[in-house]
Order: structure tokens, then sequence, then C-alpha cells
């Protein structure tokens, strides 16, 4: 079994690689393995797959994409994929009775996982992002050792726009902005704007 | 030499021809290495002439790296036979064409035409290569796609700038795709009476196109008032002559090995060139518009672009017009 998820894991890098490029564009830091959430803005399922992609082989396996459990444990295969090769942290969008929805992300990082994580919480279609929700706040003030690092996803929502299955050739970038450290006392909203911010300046560089 | 060359099988000649091309660039490459180690004289000391010189030699070692590249595509090419060729432009077309899209914006009511484009054109358009429809080849992206793309696009109804957005995939299938496979679709020609590999007529091409665009990127050095500044500012009347002229001389010296007398080989790579060499300045000005300055170069930093497109543009202007006018001067 674990081999059929290597081999799967092969096939959907060179698949990726020959549709997107899935160039990475280390911008504010270098790729080093210590503790990071990365956060970037969401606009295509492919999304998880191009970071995942972007990063390099050995940061592949200590970093988790979060997960839309309803949509990635709709088939088996997908369910395969996103426990087997991703190993992937399923979260549910929508609140069900009184359970944190963050306890999953919590207990990642409590064993030294490092995340990937979207925190507008669904897929935006705008030109910017959509303001972010306050789980991004509440990790980074439960884990203030973790690194926090700010994601720009160029292009992928042309790869596979909602509610399309065929993906098509466009060139894409994944681009990782300098650290982002959350202030003594700083307000929750005022983090939050201070973050989708940090996401959009990478749109420019 | 002619004489020797002539005594030659059609083998040993293109053998002897790779022989000489590998030789000459390996030479530039050691030229370029020596250059390299060269001091940094008194007088450029000023910054700007320092930034020019330290640009130059980049583009120099750029321009180096593809003629290295694209001389072993060919040789592997014409190892391994004509299939491989196909196959090989085939996967060219496809990074060309996906370079292109990258740039050119598109709509979600774009998908579809897109998924044609990239999944059935281009592989329709290869395959008709592959089994030798001349015929069928020529026409199918002028007429057929020409109608399925827009119909496909229209029918997602969006109507937003949708004159421009079709034109521009049109325009990218027609360059990328359709361009492109008129390279190996030079192996299907068959000249009565020539014994010689028709694998050597695509040698022939890329060789002249090359030199002409070589040569006149080299002769723009220096030049000042480029014939349309917003354009291209490399593109000037006396360094095209000079480019046509290398470019000309090359195929007429080639001509012993192609089925054409001198004469002929002199106006067939002059054809090329003149198409080559003005293909890759509307190319330009399609970038200009797109406001990137290469295909890949300053875009890369946002798409990752490779900047294959700069290298094969000529190539997918030129090829076209190339295949046609063999074809017409031999009623082939």
């Amino acid at each position: 079994m674990r081999l059929a998820a290597t081999a799967m894991g092969y096939a959907l890098l060179a698949v990726v690689r020959v549709l997107t490029g899935a160039q990475a564009r280390w911008h504010g830091c270098p790729p080093k393995a210590e503790q990071r959430i990365y956060f970037a803005n969401h606009q295509s399922h492919a999304d998880l797959v191009l970071i995942w992609a972007a990063l390099p082989q050995e940061l592949r396996s200590i970093t988790r994409p979060i997960a839309a459990r309803d949509y990635w444990t709709a088939s088996r295969l997908k369910q395969w994929i996103t426990t087997e090769v991703f190993n992937a942290v399923y979260v549910e969008r929508e609140r069900k009775g009184d359970e944190d929805p963050l306890q999953p992300l919590i207990q990642a990082l409590d064993s030294g996982d490092s995340l990937i994580l979207f925190p507008e919480g669904t897929r935006g279609f705008e030109e910017d992002p959509q303001p972010f929700k306050s789980g991004l706040y509440n990790l980074a003030l439960r884990f203030p050792d973790v690194v926090l690092v700010p994601t720009w996803i160029h292009n992928v929502q042309r790869v596979m726009p909602k509610g399309e299955v065929v993906p098509v050739p466009v060139l894409c970038s994944v681009t990782f902005g300098e650290p982002l450290k959350l202030g003594p006392d700083e307000p929750r909203a005022d983090f939050l704007a201070r973050a989708r911010l940090a996401v959009m300046a990478l749109r420019e560089v | 030499m002619g004489s020797f060359v002539r005594s030659l099988t059609p083998g040993q000649q293109v053998s002897l021809l790779f022989v000489a091309v590998f030789g000459l660039l390996a030479l530039a490459t050691v030229v370029q290495v020596l250059l390299s180690l060269r001091e940094r004289s008194g007088q450029d000391i000023d910054a700007d002439a320092a930034r020019l010189r330290h640009q130059r030699q980049l583009d120099n070692q750029s321009l180096l790296r593809t003629s290295w590249i694209m001389a072993l595509v060919f040789w592997v090419g014409w190892a391994t036979g004509p299939r491989v060729a196909i196959v090989l432009f085939g996967l060219v077309s496809f990074f060309v064409l996906r370079e292109f899209i990258s740039l050119s914006p598109t709509r979600r009511g774009d998908h579809r035409s897109l998924v044609l484009a990239f999944f059935v054109v281009l592989p329709v358009q290869y395959a008709l290569v592959w089994t030798g429809q001349v015929a069928l080849f020529t026409v199918f992206i002028p007429v057929y796609v020409f109608l399925a793309i827009p119909v496909v696009s229209a029918l997602r109804n969006d109507p937003h700038r949708f004159l421009e957005r079709n034109a521009k995939l049109q325009w990218g299938i027609m360059v990328c795709v359709y361009g492109l496979s008129h390279v190996p679709a030079l192996l299907l020609l068959e000249f009565p009476g020539w014994r010689g590999n028709t694998a050597f007529l695509v040698f022939f091409l890329v060789l002249v196109v090359q030199t002409c665009m070589l040569v006149q990127h080299l002769a723009a050095r220096g030049l000042r008032r480029p014939v349309a500044p917003a354009i291209s500012d490399s593109f000037h009347w006396r360094s095209w002559g000079m480019g046509l002229l290398a470019g000309g001389l090359l195929g007429a010296l080639l001509a012993g090995l192609t089925p054409f007398k001198p004469l002929p080989a002199l106006a067939m790579a002059l054809v090329a060139c003149v198409a080559g060499t003005l293909g890759h300045v509307v190319m330009k000005a399609i970038k200009r518009d797109r406001g990137v300055t290469h295909w890949g170069g300053a875009s890369r930093s946002v798409t990752g672009a490779a900047g294959l497109l700069d290298r094969v543009d000529a190539l997918c202007l030129a090829a076209p017009v190339f295949f046609h006018s063999v074809r017409w001067t031999f009623q082939l």
C-alpha cells in the first residue's frame, strides 16, 4: 500500500509539473525544516495539490495540507489520495455541535507537523481574497513558536475553475513571503487584516 | 571539397554536418568562456557601460545555450528517425502553447475551448502529420478548428470581450500548433529522383533561419534608430539585410545536401529567412501588447515561463511558408 502511495505521489507530481510548472519562489524566507504554517489564498481545490508540489521533497513529508472533509472524502480515490499521499488533516467546513473545528489542526501542530492553511475558509472568485477567518489567529495565539509564512498561489484558478473536471495547462507559481509574527496584545481583527495584506502583497513581487 | 561531400552517402553527409555544427558550437563556447575571464578595462568603470556589457554577456550565454539544446534535440531527432521527431515537436508545441496561454488572460468561459485546444486539436494535428495526411493537415486548423473554438466559447454564454478572447486563442493555436507542426511535416515531402533523407530538410530550415536570426542579432549591436522602436529595438533594415544574406548564402552552401540546386536553395533559404525574421517581429509586437519583453525573462518571476517561445517563434511562422513554397515550386 505504501508503494502504491509513493508511485501515486510521483505520478501526481509529474502531471502537476507538466500542466502548471508548479514553480516555487522563496521570496521572504528560505525553504527550511522548521515548524511552519503556510497560509495562502484559495481559489481552487487544486491549490492544495499545487503547494504540495511546489514544496521541496524534504519539506513535503513534514507538511500537512488542510482538506475540506466533505469534498476530499467524497470518493474513495480522493480519500485515499488525501490520506496516503498528502497526509492531509481533514476539517469540517460547517460547524457541527459544540466541537471545536480547529481540534484536528491543534493535534497536528502538537505532534510537530507543519500545516498548509487556507484562512478564507472557502474558495473565492474575486481578484482579492476574502476576509480571513479567525482560525489562523487562534493557532498563532496558541502556538507562538510556529513560523507563519504568507503564501500567494498565482494563476491556479485558470487551471481548473469551479465546476470543471478537466484541467488546462497554464503556468502557475507559488510565492512564499516573509514570515509574520503575532504582536503582543495585537487585536484579532488587526492581525487577520495584516495577514491578508501580507498574502496579497506577494501578488506583485 | 564539393566533390568529396558529393561522394558521401546522404547519411554520411548529415553526420558530417552535425560534426561541423557541434564543432562550431564548441568553438563558440570556448571563446565565450575566455571572454568571460577577461578583466574589465579602465574605461568601463562607469556603471551603465558595465551593466550593458554584463547584460550582453548574459544574452550571449543564453543564446549559446539554446543553440546547444536545439542542435542536440535535432541530432536526437535525426538519429532516432522521423517518428520521434514528430513526438518531439508535439511536446514542444504543448509547452509553447502553455506559455502563450499563460500570458494571455482567459476567462472561465474559455475553459472548454482551452481543453479542446490542448487535448484534441494539438494531438489530432500531430496525428495527421504522423499518418501523412498532407491535404487534411494543412486545412484542419484554419478551416475546422477556426469554427469549433468560437462555437465552444459561445455556448458557454459569456459575451465579455468575446472577439478578443477568441482571437488570442486562435492565434495561439495557429502559431504554436499549426506553425510548428509544419516543421516535422517536411518529412512527408517526397522528391522524385532524390534518395536523400527528408529529415535533412528540417535541419536545413532550422539551421538557415537560426543563422539568419543570429547574424541579425549580432549585426544590430551598435546600430541606432530601429525601424519600429516601440516594438523592437533590435530590428534595423541593415542588420536584417545582413541576416538574410548570411542565411541565404548558408542555404546555397548546403544545396549539395538538399534536393535543390544552389540557386533554388538560395531562394528557398531566403523565403524561410524573410518569413522567420518578420514573424519574430510580429511575435515581439504581441509580447509588447501583453506588456512583457520576453515570454520567459521578466515574466519568469510571475509565471515560471521558460521562454521557449522566444526561441522557436521565428520557426513557427517560417515553417508553413517554407513548406508550401517548396510544395508549390516543386509541384509535389
